[in-house]
């Protein structure tokens, strides 16, 4: 009985919040750390004004490391032409966050790298697994989300990108 | 009733803490779901399932609102599927918390995750495809008086399954203290220094209630043994780099804790973990070495298996994505071990000789665990050391029983537009005691991998061969050579076919059976669903730095994964 009223009432409480938001969601206030050990919040991810990615990854994924390279073969294109920006976020834990730099400086990847050693900023994020990626606008919210890689994504994303950074809606 | 006087207090201290109320705030989430049908299937082993459907299933609901957040996660196990320890049976709200930041304080009531340093003796975490989860109910605080300083405090108790911690004595409350300054961030002058300095230090106590317990001594005298009731243990760590190079080091040790898993000897544990790193435009190397000595630490002591894990030592070892390389995994052994892993990964450049049209990727690894040197001491009681040290070590020798070694070598290359390889061998000596099968015989194996990705327009195909060559076959886990064989075929991004074979051919005693599975899905945005039928092997599945031993199951598996 207890567990009923509970689980009516956090239902009744969610969709009363879901149906009250207006705009879009935001990065959350999650401290994250760099790759030489600098703590930074996920909100002050930004790239003036400009939308940019961000791109939840590990070492042991491998659709992950496919998609970070076929993006980091135009990355340096792309932000020429768009001013696009992309975070990579690893969510290794300590028994393979050790290599996430290893991996970024062999692979050449010109992207920010983020390590979110606890899964903290995942969790916030709603990521169930990795690769997601999120793609944010100039004023900070969230516009578009994708989960998995498939050859050929990263198309689709530049194609997003560009689109946001025109203001166009994408869904 | 307590939860629900919970939640009015969340939605009160939300309504409070934000000047603009309930509404306006940001909702978000996500849900899997996964549904097992498993028939019986005797040569492979798969059990009965009674239920004929098994289904597992969760969801998280998040409320943001600027600095104020609170959330909470539905799980239900009707009935848990294979794998899954039964005892997750049951459905409701195990994990729910609110959370605001004011100036330099941070207070979270209710769950929570957190990881102090390395894990070495403070990590709550989860992994929900595994069913391990250690969350924390309590509070914890974290406060940044002064940029680059960060005081975390914590308390409360671990989640185990769905038990009622609160309601027990018998599970242990953890107390906890972790503070990081990073110097770069505190000294104004070193804020762009090429050399970036941090330190941390920590500390962990457990109070568990204790009864005595009674040894029965060689002479058939009755020793009484008083446990202690209060356990610390404290970390120191460091993290510094320079340019290009980098290290990163954490000591922990350990008070006194007779506990199940070490066999209740009084001696004191410690761990230490040291890794160093170069890193260049396409050059990386990274080096590791560990020692653990009686480090498992859980805040219940009659506990073993994979529940109320207080620390997190991890193995040092390569996490393989292939199933034929992950066949033999490595799992720490928490009661000594020494262990180092060297990785290095280098890119030839394009329009290099061996770099080609588009570059060529070359990964090395190897890693070797070793037991440490442990002299036993006399015993009291009659065949174990219950109530003594143990055992003594001599720090920096070695023991002689090797526990796991690999050699692996990956290349990864475009060849043209299209069409991606990868390679992988490996040579890997695999010691059963991780398992938790001691004293048998070794595995040699030889594993050989090729993944070819190819772009059909807005298509792709990708094939993948696998082959595991060793001359093992007994018991349960070494089973002779084994072949395995992945077509998948992805279409426009969205749908996915595959299909898998995976062949014991080289099993010499047993048939020699085929463990084929057919998959299709569906993926769009942030939603996916997909469904397999066939064979799945018994054997350890690894995700996210953990593996769990899953038992042979054959049928209908399908799940959907979805978040806004």
């Amino acid at each position: 009985m207890k567990k009923a009223i509970l689980f009516i009432f956090a239902v009744v409480l969610s969709c009363g919040m879901i149906f009250a938001q207006e705009g879009k969601a935001k990065l959350p206030n999650v401290s994250i750390k760099t790759l030489d050990g600098k703590t930074i919040k996920a909100s002050e991810f930004q790239n003036d004004g400009k939308p940019f990615a961000i791109c939840f990854w590990a070492t042991w994924c491998k659709p992950c490391i496919m998609e970070l390279n076929a993006m980091s073969e135009y990355y340096e294109q792309w932000q020429k032409e768009t001013g696009i920006k992309i975070y990579a976020v690893s969510i290794d834990d300590a028994r393979t966050s050790s290599k996430v730099k290893t991996v970024v400086s062999g692979s050449d990847w010109g992207f920010e790298v983020m390590i979110d050693q606890n899964s903290e900023l995942k969790r916030a994020l709603g990521v169930n697994n990795p690769p997601h990626t999120f793609v944010v606008n100039g004023n900070g919210e969230i516009v578009w989300q994708h989960v998995g890689y498939a050859p050929g994504d990263e198309n689709h994303l530049i194609e997003i990108l560009t689109k946001v950074s025109k203001g166009e809606e994408v869904k | 009733m307590k939860r629900l006087i919970f939640f009015i207090s969340v939605l009160a201290i939300s309504v409070s803490a934000s000047a603009q109320g309930i509404f306006g705030g940001k909702v978000t989430g996500n849900f899997q779901m996964d549904v097992q049908a498993s028939k019986e299937d005797t040569v492979i082993g798969a059990a009965k399932v009674n239920e004929k459907m098994l289904m597992n299933a969760f969801g998280n609901i998040l409320y943001t609102n600027g600095d104020f957040s609170a959330g909470m996660r539905f799980e239900a196990y009707l009935n848990p599927i294979l794998g899954f320890d039964p005892q997750y049976k049951g459905a409701g709200v195990p994990y729910r918390f609110a959370s605001y930041k004011k100036d330099f304080l941070e207070v979270t009531l209710g769950n929570y995750y957190e990881q102090f340093g390395n894990g070495l003796i403070f990590r709550s975490y989860e992994e929900r495809n595994l069913g391990l989860d250690n969350a924390m109910d309590g509070i914890r605080v974290v406060a940044r008086p002064l940029e680059g300083i960060t005081i975390k405090g914590i308390v409360g108790k671990q989640r185990k399954y769905w038990e009622k911690v609160w309601e027990s004595d018998d599970f242990g409350l953890i107390r906890g203290a972790d503070a990081e300054i990073s110097l770069n961030s505190l000294i104004k002058g070193f804020n762009d220094s090429k050399a970036r300095l941090s330190f941390g230090g920590s500390f962990i106590s457990i109070y568990q209630k204790a009864d005595p317990r009674f040894i029965t001594a060689k002479d058939g005298s009755l020793y009484k043994m008083t446990l202690p009731e209060n356990i610390g243990a404290g970390a120191a760590r460091m993290l510094f780099s320079y340019e290009q190079w980098s290290l990163n080091a954490e000591y922990a040790r350990k008070g006194q804790d007779p506990n199940a898993v070490n066999g209740y000897i009084f001696k004191p544990g410690d761990a230490i973990f040291v890794s160093a790193g170069y890193s260049a435009k396409g050059l990386g190397i990274n080096l590791s070495a560990k020692r653990i000595d009686n480090m498992s630490f859980k805040s219940r002591r009659d506990e073993t298996g994979n529940m109320l894990n207080v620390n997190y030592l991890p193995a040092l070892t390569r996490q393989h994505a292939y199933s034929l390389f992950a066949m033999y995994p490595y799992s720490t052994q928490v009661n000594g071990e020494m262990g180092v892993q060297a990785d290095v990964m280098y890119k030839f450049k394009k329009n290099s000789i061996l770099g080609g049209k588009y570059g060529t990727e070359l990964k090395l690894n190897y890693s070797r665990s070793m037991s440490i040197d442990k002299t036993p001491v006399v015993q009291i009681a009659n065949g174990s050391f219950e109530g003594t040290d143990g055992y003594t070590s001599t720090y920096l020798s070695m023991g002689d029983e090797l526990y796991f070694e690999e050699y692996n070598l990956e290349i990864g290359k475009k060849v043209t537009k299209e069409l991606k390889l990868n390679l992988m061998y490996s040579y890997q000596t695999f010691n059963p005691i991780a398992f938790g099968h001691s004293g048998e015989e070794f595995v040699y194996a030889n594993i050989f991998a090729l993944d070819a990705t190819k772009k059909l327009a807005k298509n792709s195909l990708r094939a993948e061969l696998q082959l595991l060559l060793t001359e093992q076959n007994y018991g349960d886990w070494a089973k002779g050579s084994w072949v395995q064989g992945t077509l998948e075929y992805n279409i426009a991004g969205k749908w996915f076919i595959a299909a898998t074979d995976q062949w014991n051919y080289g099993n010499k005693y047993e048939e020699k059976v085929h463990y084929y599975n057919f998959a299709a899905g569906y993926n769009q945005g942030t939603n996916r669903i997909s469904i397999s039928y066939g064979k799945q092997r018994n054997g350890i599945i690894c995700i996210g730095g953990v593996c769990r031993e899953v038992p042979a199951s054959n049928g209908l598996f399908a799940t959907i994964t979805s978040s806004f």
